[in-house]
């Protein structure tokens, strides 16, 4: 087996509140092999872009990140100091976020931005990094690249900016891109597009992509490997095909439930819903996250959940396969 | 329960209706117009949903502001139950016409309680005592399915979906005959998303409402809507009932926007839907077809000549493929 790329065990995220410790993520563990995507998805609130902060070495001082593992090609991320971070960052896992509007620096061109990183971490030259931010752009299906280089980025459009930030994660040919809701501020047409570039992309440059969106449609469309969040739990994990074919946890089953699919979902017919909202994870977090909303719930659910599943494809329930197979007979 | 009779009086209407704004490019620039609305015509029967969707800048918005008196259109007419807005004051309309925005964040006072945003209609249109809003207030929080106590609480204390439903709130409470839905789930969750479209749905069948529903998510759209207009740069390029939109799409625009839609399936892969990426700049639209720098089956007749559109039991179409008269017209029966 191929030794992956970036290897996490038990990341636990806590965030000293007013009144105790929120425990935003709870003893998460995934692989990732190069040329790999997972998506991580999960609603808001549910931990995905603090895992990916987490990563990164990007969180804030007074919330404690603790791991029994946080491998990335050799290097500890847990025990990794700021300036190996600085090195890593930039150069061998980029991140592309939300909001092409507000995480480009008005003040500053593109071309100066796309070079940054560069210039930085590579012995290259100005005129290099320059013909590589020009190079970029045009891969990411920008025209006139090297007039964009003097312009703002209140001179381009939200795609286009989109656009930029790719190209900008990708100057110094990163092993791993970690996209958060890469999309969710465009257009459907336009996000077809920057989904097909990046998909495009990494496969071309063998790239790891940690993809974080809540958005389903887009996990099945580009994920190798889906991890789905609940309230700072991964509470079902593994090969897309797997995870969309055979729903196994509750909580994913009842998500894919409330959206509707054209041509399958009869038009105005009601929707699945999950009812209630999702806990609080201040103080004490006990048993599973999800037992205040599932339907299955039951005393058991109160204590210690065992994980189950093989051959990659696992869930945390107390029930044999999250009552699928129940569910699907009483269908 | 989605057909509805052919022959009733609209309840709403559009009549050629257009906004044109002028706007400075530069501190010293010369104003330049920009045609946010252009020559559109719709209408809206009692108890239907008309699903308008197009990307971000086509004009949706705009019109939605037209609808609601919030903006007067530069050319053209909008009727209400065959009366035009114009000359009904900001207060009538308002009693038949309400709207439930986008982002349940921004559109709800966060120094109002529950009760004060909620009762604020009927306060300004000086229906009744305050025993008797609260009563009503009491009534509309059951059927948008949040509890009597909220009513002494603020929004900050909500939960987004929460949020939305008092904003559903308060657009009800009047008893208007049609609401705009301005992208109503796009900040919400996906559970909670589901949630509010079904009573979104519930309303309508109980109130017998009229929606006007503005989304860019078609899958949403395809559910709730009986109808669809298509928008591009401030034009209705489509519009024809949800089963023939989605079903045989005419227009290579509306064809484009069916494929970009992310399905969760497995295996699919994305869609390459072969549109020019770029969407025009609205002050400076392209020549003939407004579509055509985007579009795979763009001729240079297209370049040059604008479609005319083409109304058929279909529903309308704006492209020259489908104009009898034109030189690119394809002999497709579909």
């Amino acid at each position: 087996m191929e030794k992956p790329l970036l290897s996490v065990r038990n990341l636990t995220i806590d965030i000293p509140v007013g009144g105790g410790t929120l425990h935003a993520v709870r003893g998460i563990d995934f692989d990732l092999n190069r040329g790999e995507t997972l998506c991580i998805v999960g609603e808001s609130g549910s931990g995905k872009s603090l895992t990916s902060l987490a990563v990164m070495g990007l969180l804030s001082k007074t919330i404690r990140r603790t791991a029994d593992r946080m491998d990335f090609d050799g290097t500890d991320l847990t025990r990794a100091t700021p300036r190996t971070m600085r090195a890593l960052r930039g150069a061998r896992m980029a991140m592309i976020f939300q909001e092409p509007m507000t995480s480009l620096n008005p003040a500053y061109t593109i071309g100066d931005q796309l070079t940054e990183a560069l210039l930085l971490h590579k012995p290259v030259g100005r005129e290099a990094a320059r013909a590589r931010a020009i190079e970029l752009l045009e891969k990411v299906g920008i025209t006139a690249a090297e007039s964009r280089l003097s312009q703002y980025p209140h001179q381009l459009s939200g795609g286009l900016r989109q656009r930029v930030m790719i190209a900008m994660a990708l100057m110094c040919e990163p092993e791993l891109i970690i996209a958060d809701e890469p999309t969710t501020a465009l257009d459907v047409t336009i996000q077809a597009q920057i989904l097909r570039l990046l998909y495009d992309l990494g496969r071309e440059m063998n790239m790891a992509m940690i993809l974080i969106t809540h958005d389903l449609g887009v996990v099945a469309r580009v994920a190798d490997k889906v991890a789905v969040m609940y309230a700072g739990e991964l509470v079902e994990t593994g090969p897309a095909a797997e995870v969309f074919n055979m729903p196994s946890h509750p909580y994913t089953r009842g998500l894919l439930r409330c959206i509707p699919l054209p041509g399958k979902t009869e038009r105005g017919s009601k929707l699945g819903t999950i009812p209630g909202i999702v806990p609080s994870l201040v103080g004490d977090v006990q048993g599973c996250a999800f037992r205040t909303r599932c339907s299955y719930a039951e005393a058991a659910c109160h204590g210690d959940i065992p994980r189950q599943g093989s051959g990659g494809h696992a869930f945390r329930c107390i029930h044999e396969d999250g009552n699928r197979h129940f569910e699907e007979a009483i269908a | 329960m989605t057909g509805h009779p052919p022959k009733k009086p609209p309840i709403l209407e559009l009549r050629n209706v257009g906004k044109t704004y002028q706007v400075k490019q530069g501190l010293f620039g010369k104003a330049r117009p920009l045609t946010a609305v252009n020559d559109v015509s719709l209408s809206l029967s009692r108890g239907e949903v008309l699903g308008l969707v197009g990307e971000s800048g086509c004009g949706k918005s705009t019109l939605a502001k037209i609808l609601l008196g919030l903006e007067a259109p530069t050319t053209g007419q909008v009727l209400v139950d065959g009366q035009e807005i114009g000359d009904q004051d900001r207060l009538s309309l308002a009693r038949r016409i309400q709207p439930i925005f986008q982002d349940p964040y921004s559109s709800l006072n966060p120094r109002k309680s529950i009760f004060d945003i909620v009762s604020l209609p009927l306060r300004v249109h000086g229906i009744g005592d305050r025993t008797q809003w609260e009563k009503q207030v009491r009534e509309i929080l059951d059927i948008v399915g949040l509890p009597a106590r909220v009513m002494n609480t603020y929004p900050s204390q909500m939960s987004g979906g929460q949020r939305q439903r008092v904003a559903i709130a308060r657009a009800l409470i009047m008893k208007p005959e049609i609401v705009i839905c301005d992208e109503p789930t796009s900040a919400l969750d996906v559970s909670v998303q589901s949630q509010i479209l079904n009573l979104l749905g519930e309303l309508r069948r109980e109130f017998g409402l009229t929606y006007l529903f503005i989304s860019h998510d078609l899958a949403v759209v395809e559910h709730l809507a009986s109808r669809v207009a298509v928008m591009y740069l401030g034009r209705i390029v489509e519009e024809a009932d949800v089963a023939g939109l989605f079903d045989h799409a005419r227009h290579p625009y509306t064809q484009a926007l069916l494929q970009s839609v992310l399905t969760p399936e497995p295996g699919l892969g994305v869609p390459d839907t072969q549109l020019g990426m770029a969407y025009p700049n609205p002050i400076d639209p392209p020549s003939g077809c407004r579509f055509h720098p985007r579009c795979p089956l763009a001729t240079d007749h297209c370049k040059s000549h604008a479609p005319r559109p083409i109304r058929t039991e279909q529903g309308l179409v704006e492209c020259h493929l489908y104009d009898p008269e034109s030189q690119m017209y394809k002999n497709e029966a579909a």
